[in-house]
């Protein structure tokens, strides 16, 4: 497929619930819009494979992830040219993307840039994380949603958050057996979002969240207050061990799904210079947002989950509110043609109640974030936190100079599965701010692609006379 | 390491380090080689570690595979397709 409409009005980053929100605003508008993500089919990682799954029977997956169905259906039909396996690798100021498909990159241009690229899963550098057999438990429920996969052989759920209990039940609903189910939520996160009960109480995840509690609890043995978590095994899992109240205890374990909790996945508004600062009760990096959700560029809006976690409904309210915007910043007498701002404003508030309360009882604990001595922080580059802490020992102040010194985050995966434990290790070892102490710079392209790609783009002119002599 | 829930999906054949086996229309290629069994997918270019796919969204880059002779490619984000040929990845490149 090629860019039809290029230059566009509108080019949106990734097809889950901001980035469809967002296209069925601007492309209901009339405005030439063009939906790109890198994965076969729209839905992002909430509703991924919500139009191709194998799993029929609805209780399974359950009706929050159908409801994508219906978002997928109407960014469908609005006139947005959606085009899947297209994996973005860079963006500039100048709001012109590159992006891959079909094995082959070209530049695209548009009037305003919607980024919806989501999150990915927090970092979970625990002793043995890099084992086969570990996982996330996001990557077992897309092996679930995608090809209704499920884990054979003893499994152990281990982590903090909503999703690792979603995904629990949602294993059991499919008739898959869990051996226990480790949370790691530490006991005075539950004081610490004692304040914060009431308006979680009236908010849709209070109920459900209950709800999804009892039903494993009914079926799984949970071990709540865990600490010391390690994944054994010589070139593959063997058994998972921790400590908890009642001691030291090993288990045989096939699988084991890691999760604490979903962070903004920044690698492409990094890369296109847009300024981000820490978020201290998500314990992460969040852009720097005005009050209409434009970033420090002209034109590029962020929306979703990449701007700090609120889940999918929160997600699609933003998307949609960064489509009206672009919608007035494009083509203002087609505002007439869109939803009033007020009900999504509303609509995203109300997405919102409870999550304060949701960040503060799953704040993931240090002691899973803050590795020590072997335990292996950048999986890519195989740098163990004593390595690392060794560096900042010698001068390296910031994630840039460990770079140079150990090539920590310099790997394929840019940085996207060290990062955070970097910045916060350096942190806690020189005493200052994850603030001060900042990220990875990074750099397009944020996905690889091979050379021969490169060279077989369209060049302009000036480029050509830039680097051949006459 | 992992089963099927449901064995109606229509198949495709490939083939994993030379040997055929069948995957379903939609598996990815990282779902394909964990449903046949294989326990990991590559070895590392700097200590030889094995290693397996980790997030299954495109981040972690831990199931790079050879995909019809073309390294280094995300298993999690292709579809498999008849007649696909997959290899695991071993150790750093060599020059040939």
């Amino acid at each position: 497929m090629s860019a039809g409409a290029n230059p566009y009005d509108v080019a949106i980053v990734g097809a889950g619930p901001a980035g469809l929100g967002a296209a069925a605003i601007t492309a209901g508008a009339g405005l030439t819009t063009l939906l790109l993500d890198e994965n076969p089919t729209p839905g992002g990682q909430i509703y991924r494979a919500v139009t191709t799954t194998p799993l029929k029977e609805r209780s399974i997956l359950g009706g929050d992830y159908w409801a994508g169905a219906a978002l997928v259906a109407e960014a469908q039909a609005s006139g947005a040219e959606i085009v899947g396996g297209a994996t973005v690798w860079s963006l500039d100021a100048s709001r012109e993307l590159a992006a891959s498909w079909a094995g082959t990159s070209r530049f695209i241009k548009a009037r305003r840039v919607i980024l919806a690229t989501g999150a990915l899963e927090r970092p979970f550098p625990i002793p043995g994380w890099t084992l086969p057999g570990v996982m996330t438990a996001g990557a077992l429920q897309t092996l679930l949603k995608s090809s209704g996969l499920v884990p054979d052989g003893r499994l152990v759920l281990a982590g903090t958050g909503p999703l690792l209990w979603l995904f629990a039940a949602q294993l059991l609903r499919a008739g898959a057996r869990i051996e226990a189910l480790l949370d790691t939520t530490p006991w005075a996160n539950y004081l610490r979002a004692l304040p914060h009960v009431p308006a979680f109480a009236i908010s849709r995840y209070a109920a459900q969240g209950l709800a999804l509690r009892r039903e494993v609890a009914r079926q799984v043995e949970v071990v709540s207050g865990v600490t010391r978590l390690r994944a054994e095994g010589q070139g593959g899992l063997a058994s998972v061990a921790f400590a908890a109240r009642s001691g030291e205890r090993r288990l045989m374990a096939d699988v084991l799904a890691l999760h604490q909790g979903v962070v903004p996945n920044v690698n492409l508004a990094m890369a296109a210079g847009i300024a981000h600062r820490w978020q201290p009760a998500q314990l992460c990096w969040v852009p720097v947002l005005d009050a209409a959700g434009n970033t420090s560029i002209d034109g590029i809006a962020i929306a979703g989950d990449g701007t700090g976690i609120g889940g999918a409904l929160a997600a699609e309210a933003q998307g949609r509110l960064a489509g009206l915007a672009a919608v007035a910043a494009v083509a203002p007498e087609r505002l007439a043609r869109v939803p009033d701002r007020q009900l999504l404003a509303q609509a995203l508030a109300r997405a919102e109640r409870g999550r304060a309360l949701l960040d503060q009882l799953f704040a993931p604990p240090r002691w899973s974030r803050l590795p020590e001595g072997d335990t292996i922080v950048c999986r890519c580059e195989e740098v163990t936190a004593g390595q690392l802490l060794e560096a900042v020992g010698i001068g390296a102040m910031g994630p840039n100079q460990a770079k140079a010194f150990l090539r920590c985050g310099m790997g394929p995966c840019q940085g996207r599965l060290c990062g955070l434990t970097v910045t916060e290790l350096i942190s806690k070892a020189r005493g200052v701010a994850p603030a001060e102490v900042g990220y990875f710079r990074l750099r397009p392209p944020v996905k690889p692609i091979t050379l021969a790609e490169l060279a077989a783009m369209a060049h302009t002119q000036r480029a050509v006379a830039a680097v051949v002599r006459e | 390491m992992l089963r099927r829930l449901l064995e109606e999906g229509q198949r495709v054949r490939l083939t994993i380090d030379g040997k055929p086996v069948t995957a379903c229309v939609g598996d990815s290629v990282a779902a394909a080689m964990l449903s046949c069994g294989l326990r990991y997918c590559r070895t590392t270019p700097i200590s030889g570690e094995k290693r397996a796919p980790y997030c299954m969204m495109g981040v972690c880059f831990e199931c790079l595979v050879t995909i019809d002779g073309i390294n280094n490619r995300q298993g999690c984000l292709i579809e498999v397709r008849e007649g696909m040929r997959i290899d695991t990845q071993l150790g750093r490149r060599t020059v040939e």
